[in-house]
């Protein structure tokens, strides 16, 4: 995805990622990214969380607006859960 | 002696997902690990127009069903209306964590279409777009983003949201 936003970009059309794995999205390098840090899967907000999901949509078009530089990265401002235990059960390898 | 805390605050930080990929996959014996795309310039397109004059497209990894996740190809599907659900088996998220059965937290095209109703943006695309995943760069680079752009120009897109699951 960051490869086909700067293939757009390039070809005059601005972008926005909303996405969720942060360290592959910047090291690519990307205009608009906004980051949702949350297990993969849902970018857009917890499943049938209307509201978080329409502020997080509502951020990312924003963004179109506000970003004046490239890699301008901005954090949604949910968590997922307090613990964060989901951060270690992704590809978890056996003990 | 103080017990060791059942968290490790080292986990609070975005999930480096190069490292897991990499230690996942060293583990199961693959001595080669993938280089992730790497560049030093962006290209960036300033906005040019008010985003309420925008046609706005959106390019998902999902796929319209089980073949489509199978065939890796660039695809398209219709907005109005749009499918009831999309499929994702085929593409890498936290499926121990969380589940895709809910289509807007991944692929918002209601939302979307409520904010075109409202005149925040233009108008949403008459087709949302579908980007295969792959490992190979020279492929995403050189075939399915030109594609890509290909429809969308056809669409007369203004602007594009990309969203990975």
């Amino acid at each position: 995805m960051s490869l086909i936003a700067r293939h757009f970009e390039a070809n005059n059309i601005p972008t926005v990622i909303l996405g969720s794995t942060r360290d592959i999205v910047e090291q690519c390098g990307v205009p608009r990214f906004l980051f949702t840090d949350f297990p993969l899967g849902n970018p857009v907000g917890r499943p049938y969380d209307l509201p978080m999901q329409k502020s997080i949509l509502d951020m990312a078009l924003m963004l179109f607006e506000t970003a004046a530089f490239a890699r301008t990265t901005v954090q949604a401002p949910y968590v997922w859960d307090e613990l964060g235990e989901w951060r270690k059960t992704y590809m978890q390898l056996p003990a | 002696m103080t017990q060791k805390p059942d968290f490790d605050p080292a986990y609070r930080g975005p999930v480096s997902y190069i490292d897991k990929s990499r230690e996942y996959y060293w583990d199961k014996g693959f001595r080669n690990p993938y280089r992730w795309a790497t560049y030093s310039d962006v290209p960036f397109t300033a906005l040019s127009k008010p985003l309420s004059d925008c046609r706005v497209g959106v390019i998902t990894t999902a796929a319209l069903d089980e073949e489509g996740g199978k065939n890796r190809r660039v695809y398209s599907g219709p907005t109005n209306p749009w499918p009831a659900d999309m499929h994702t088996n085929h593409v890498s998220w936290h499926k121990t964590a969380t589940h895709t059965q809910d289509m807007g937290s991944y692929l918002p095209l209601a939302h979307l279409q409520q904010l075109a109703d409202q005149d925040r943006i233009g108008a949403l695309s008459p087709r949302f777009y579908g980007a295969p995943t792959t490992y190979s760069q020279r492929q995403t680079n050189t075939e399915d983003a030109p594609a890509l752009l290909s429809m969308c120009q056809e669409d007369a897109i203004d602007v594009a949201l990309l969203i990975p699951l």
